[in-house]
């Protein structure tokens, strides 16, 4: 038997667990943007604010892949194509003209452009949301531990998140072009003189980040069944917290923030008002800056004249 | 008529939000994108005062107080919010400062006192062309004559380059803070002459897009330049409205006109269309060798 007291604690402990595996899921989610936020800025400087948005055309393209009937396993490899490309167009067409005009032009372009694809897709496709079709050949089941719910879609999302890293991981540090991205961000001149084509590699960058959030888009898209044209912008401002705070520049770190702010956010929902969820991660930003503004894995550097 | 007086009246208000974050982003050089938290700050708090605690006098020294408050809290909330983020340089300023307009958005959103997420409504009218022109005229004079002064010089200084400005001996913490916080409180200002002007507000009338706006007023007039800014402001205030001649589907697209502006302009014209240059009105003001 046991008394009132311990039973609560034990419902307290499958509240933590729910809240926390919900946490890993969305902080999975957050990290796989983040990663593009990471590397961009590791290779260019730049925080490209639109990346949010290839976030939501990842999900648009899995949207009308998977409602022309495609199945899962080649929509989600085509909205991460499709996102890619746009990524690498916009960095063609926006990006490398104002690459040496300064930070905050180039800060400022990357707010013009993320606005315009906010606007011209709620112009094209509707500003209301849209339910997100069935997968055919997926079954969103749920399983039952003690109170503790699980589902497939949370499974799926996580086991593809910690795929997508693995991979990333092997790309940077044992193939040839991630030596080359590396050493471009590590310092683009030099890397120049020795042979390295930077521009193709910050076009490659672009790619493998945009297509990062692509697939998180898509995955999104599935968790929560809808996808609508604005739904690439607090994601997207969320991600970036979940870079900084890990130290931006540094890809393992966007894993971390990813998975800190996911799990802090929703450990406020569960735990307090549910209402200051978008006011958390906003604070985590703020106190991160203030406090190392390295971020959690980054090294504290001297500013040179 | 009533629709042009409007207009009038709301030209005159982003005037005084654009050259405020002109003092900024464009005089200082710190880049902020939390504007229009400021401008909600001043709104809110001035609205709360004539509809709360506004004492049976002549409604234009009832605005004039109501001024007066959005001022002090938007910039007490300069002070808050710029004191630890000021140590911040560039691009991570922005990301703060656009942080804390989220947050002030997201908090007014959970007073009930000010109407949470229904809006706040049966705020008096008070504002006529009288007043905000008024302001419009204190702010741009304001602004004016401190860039003119010595702090204005450390302040334009710490635009230039902060690094040279500190080794000077110019206190550019100071300095930033003052230019911040000034503007900040002109915002405020402008929020509780909108909110007078309106009679009605929203946590939603805030958001980010209207800090981006602004900014673009800035951008597109001259980032440091006054006349720039206000002739920013008036352009993107009217525009829309014109644009609502050519049809709905052409009003639809105004965002993206918007953003697209914003991009051929970074690209084309980074400075703005008048640059640091200040238009030149002849007859008026004397001449400058500066």
């Amino acid at each position: 038997m046991s008394t009132g007291t311990e039973s609560d604690f034990v419902y307290f402990l499958y509240d933590l667990a729910t809240y926390l595996l919900n946490g890993i899921t969305q902080g999975s989610v957050y990290a796989l943007v983040a990663l593009g936020y990471t590397m961009v800025y590791g290779i260019i400087k730049l925080i490209n604010f639109a990346h949010g948005e290839f976030y939501m055309i990842g999900a648009f393209i899995g949207f009308f892949c998977i409602s022309s009937g495609m199945p899962l396993w080649m929509a989600f490899p085509c909205a991460m194509i499709g996102s890619g490309l746009v990524a690498v167009i916009i960095e063609r067409m926006v990006y490398r003209p104002i690459r040496y005009a300064g930070r905050i032009p180039a800060l400022i372009t990357a707010l013009g452009t993320s606005l315009f694809f906010q606007y011209f897709g709620q112009n094209t496709l509707g500003a209301d949301p849209k339910a997100f079709p069935k997968v055919t050949d997926f079954e969103n089941k749920t399983y039952q531990f003690g109170e503790l719910f699980v589902s497939t879609n949370q499974i799926v999302i996580i086991s593809t998140t910690f795929i997508l890293m693995v991979f990333l991981y092997w790309l940077v540090n044992h193939t040839r072009t991630g030596k080359a991205m590396r050493a471009t961000s590590f310092d683009k001149n030099a890397a120049e003189l020795m042979g390295i084509d930077t521009n193709k590699i910050i076009s490659f960058t672009f790619f493998v980040g945009a297509s990062l959030a692509g697939a998180a888009g898509v995955l999104v898209g599935m968790y929560y069944n809808t996808v609508e044209p604005m739904m690439g912008l607090i994601p997207g401002l969320k991600a970036f917290v979940a870079a900084v705070l890990g130290g931006i520049g540094i890809i393992p770190g966007a894993v971390l923030g990813g998975l800190v702010l996911g799990i802090a956010e929703n450990l406020v929902v569960g735990f307090w008002v549910s209402t200051y969820r978008d006011a958390i991660a906003f604070g985590i930003l703020i106190l991160i800056l203030l406090l190392k503004p390295s971020g959690l894995l980054g090294k504290n550097r001297k500013e040179k004249v | 008529m009533d629709y042009i007086i409007h207009l009038a009246l709301m030209s005159g208000i982003f005037i005084i939000l654009a050259v405020s974050l002109n003092l900024i982003n464009g005089i200082c050089g710190q880049f902020s994108l939390g504007h229009a938290g400021f401008w909600a700050v001043g709104a809110y708090s001035a609205a709360a005062y004539s509809v709360y605690w506004a004492p049976p006098i002549l409604d234009f020294l009832n605005l004039f107080i109501a001024c007066g408050i959005g001022f002090i809290t938007a910039a007490f909330a300069g002070i808050l919010i710029g004191v630890p983020c000021l140590r911040l340089r560039g691009d991570y300023l922005a990301i703060a400062t656009l942080g804390f307009g989220e947050i002030i958005r997201i908090l007014i959103m959970n007073m009930d006192v000010i109407g949470g997420p229904r809006g706040f409504t049966g705020i008096p009218k008070w504002s006529n062309l009288f007043w905000v022109y008024l302001w419009v005229v204190i702010t741009i004079l304001f602004v004016v004559n401190l860039m003119r002064g010595t702090h204005g010089r450390a302040i334009i200084s710490i635009r230039e380059d902060e690094i040279a400005a500190d080794s000077m001996g110019i206190y550019t913490f100071k300095y930033k803070t003052m230019a911040f916080v000034l503007g900040a409180g002109f915002a405020g200002i402008a929020g509780a002459l909108f909110a007078h002007a309106t009679q009605f507000l929203h946590p939603n009338g805030f958001t980010f897009m209207w800090s981006v706006i602004i900014l673009l007023m800035i951008i597109l007039g001259g980032l440091g330049s006054i006349t720039g800014s206000v002739i920013g402001a008036i352009i993107l205030t009217i525009l829309p409205e014109l644009l609502r001649f050519f049809g709905e589907t052409v009003s639809q697209w105004r965002m993206v006109i918007y953003s697209l502006l914003l991009i051929v302009l970074m690209l084309w014209r980074p400075g703005g269309i008048f640059g640091k240059h200040e238009l030149k009105i002849p007859f008026f003001g004397k001449k400058e060798n500066a």
